[in-house]
């Protein structure tokens, strides 16, 4: 047995950039999201309206995807957000699935199945919920327990008072940090995600349940209604598609391969510095000097 | 809509492990759309109704009550789905009269099989009510519901033990063939909320909301509230009933417990 007072572990014995469960959650949780994503929007497709409050006030959803027929006989699809009516023919509202143009919320591309089958859509959706809740929680659970939530994720006072330089620097394009570790602006983004999308995601997607509003009847007076709860978890799938693009975005701009290859392998095993100062005691640095940013 | 391939049966364990271990396929359209017809796929998937039913039933408890709303919060108008004005000629006929020769019959697996009319049953004690319906497809409305506690009618039948399930017969056709019907088990039939609603916002029901008769299973989604009642049968399965899954939208694929 190993005793405490040992060395700082070697090279060889040092985590991996990524550890195994860090990478083995991000790809059960891509392809959880991917499935709850279009599922979602198939589901979303058999009432492609949204409101706010407890019931549905047909005369005055906040963002309804719907087909008019245009003066010159043409069908329309229309997307209207609050005040505000765009054309969005061919994508929402109106477009064409094998070959045939049809009246629905999202295209056939985005939905599972690809044609209308709610039922179906509702059977991808509850199972993957199961997987993506249940593997989500084993994550927290690893984040808190190996230290990767307060090592890894965690702001240090200094990167909580840079984030308007951090964001600065993004929008510059500019985004190779001094260290190895994740810099504020992506630990903000991924603790957002990882303690605040994610569980929300799960909350509203529950509140929409008849049963489970039995259960906690507070829980849907939190989120103002039922129809607040439908249009929350809408919102916040769309915010989790946005950080998708950013995420892959920056991938692209830092790498891509050696990127992806780390996600799968683990990457370089990297040696924590002996604890010298309090804000840099937590910074890991890696063998070989290579740039250790990651995508936000 | 309701698009299902229970023809193509592949039984073969292998060529299952196959397709799943293929899932990686299933980011592509066709392969998604593949797996969604078939069997085994949404066997699996299903999986997942068990479990939604034993944990919420855990989280709510059997008589836990659904949210009940201020008077104020009614929908002046209850959004109709489904059957909407019911072309049977055994419903036209007792529409025409006011429903003076309709009755509800409750037989089955209960010692004493009743049978009552429109004005017996007004004339029970009652349960008003004002709650949230949910539709599957995703949109809500409330109304006041107002009818006897289907949980009291079926003490005053007398359950028998070997019953499970309470199936609701209706008289009208969705599709102009098969009759809907619905079913609960007796948690939620005995369900304190569970009425057998005659009145919508203090008036006879409307025809579009299922007159004279409709359930009201306030933990459940729409689809579950069978309207436009003939009978209530106590069974211990769904074998001899429609196309054996216990409700008319069961049968085109929607899951049993629709308490999600």
């Amino acid at each position: 047995m190993p005793d405490t007072l040992s060395p700082p572990a070697s090279a060889s014995r040092g985590r991996r950039r990524h550890p195994l469960p860090v990478r083995l959650w991000h790809w059960v949780n891509l392809w959880c999201l991917v499935v709850m994503l279009m599922s979602g929007l198939q589901i979303f497709n058999a009432h492609p309206a949204l409101y706010w409050g407890s019931a549905s006030d047909f005369d005055a959803p906040w963002l309804e995807l719907y087909a008019i027929r245009a003066p010159d006989g043409d069908i329309r699809g229309q997307t209207a957000l609050g005040p505000w009516v765009f054309d969005t023919t061919g994508v929402l509202g109106y477009s064409t699935a094998n070959g045939q143009e049809q009246v629905r919320g999202f295209p056939a591309w985005s939905t599972l199945p690809s044609y209308q089958y709610l039922s179906m859509g509702r059977l991808w959706h509850f199972f993957f919920a199961w997987l993506f809740a249940g593997a989500g929680a084993l994550f927290v659970l690893y984040a808190l327990l190996s230290g990767h939530l307060r090592r890894d994720l965690w702001l240090s006072g200094a990167q909580w008072r840079g984030l308007g330089r951090d964001l600065l620097d993004h929008l510059r394009l500019r985004f190779h940090g001094p260290h190895g570790g994740y810099n504020g602006l992506q630990k903000l983004s991924y603790l957002g995600v990882l303690l605040v999308a994610l569980p929300l995601m799960i909350v509203t997607g529950l509140c929409m349940s008849p049963t489970f509003n039995a259960a906690a009847p507070w829980l849907l007076e939190l989120f103002g209604g039922r129809q607040s709860a439908r249009s929350i978890h809408f919102i916040v799938a769309a915010a989790l598609v946005l950080f998708f693009l950013v995420h892959i975005a920056m991938v692209l701009l830092s790498g891509p391969w050696r990127q992806l290859k780390d996600m799968l392998t683990g990457g370089p095993r990297v040696i924590d510095e002996p604890a010298a100062t309090s804000t840099t005691a937590t910074t890991p640095t890696t063998r070989g000097g290579r740039d250790q940013h990651d995508a936000s | 809509m309701m698009r299902r391939d229970s023809g193509r049966r592949d039984t073969s364990r292998r060529r299952f492990l196959q397709r799943s271990a293929l899932g990686a396929a299933a980011l592509g359209l066709t392969g998604c759309d593949r797996l969604s017809q078939s069997e085994q796929v949404a066997g699996t998937l299903n999986l997942a109704q068990r479990l939604n039913l034993r944990v919420q039933r855990f989280l709510a408890g059997e008589r836990g009550l659904a949210p009940e709303y201020p008077a104020a919060m009614i929908d002046p108008v209850f959004r109709p789905n489904g059957s909407t004005d019911p072309q049977t000629a055994r419903y036209r006929e007792l529409a025409v009269n006011g429903f003076a020769d309709w009755r509800l019959t409750l037989d089955g697996l209960v010692e004493t099989p009743l049978s009552l009319s429109l004005d017996e049953i007004c004339a029970l004690p009652a349960r008003t009510q004002i709650t949230r319906h949910d539709c599957v497809e995703g949109w809500s409305a409330i109304g006041q519901w107002t009818g006897p506690v289907l949980g009291d009618l079926l003490a005053r039948a007398g359950v028998k033990p070997q019953a499970r399930y309470v199936v609701f017969h209706c008289m009208d056709q969705l599709n102009g063939k098969d009759f809907y019907y619905e079913s609960l088990d007796l948690v939620e039939a005995r369900h304190p909320q569970t009425i057998l609603a005659h009145s919508l916002n203090g008036a006879p029901l409307p025809t579009a909301n299922g007159a004279p008769l409709r359930l009201r299973a306030e933990r459940q989604l729409g689809y579950k509230m069978a309207k436009y009642l003939s009978g209530i049968t106590l069974v211990t399965d769904f074998d001899d009933l429609g196309g054996g899954k216990g409700g008319y939208w069961e049968d085109r694929g929607y899951t049993w417990y629709a308490g999600i």
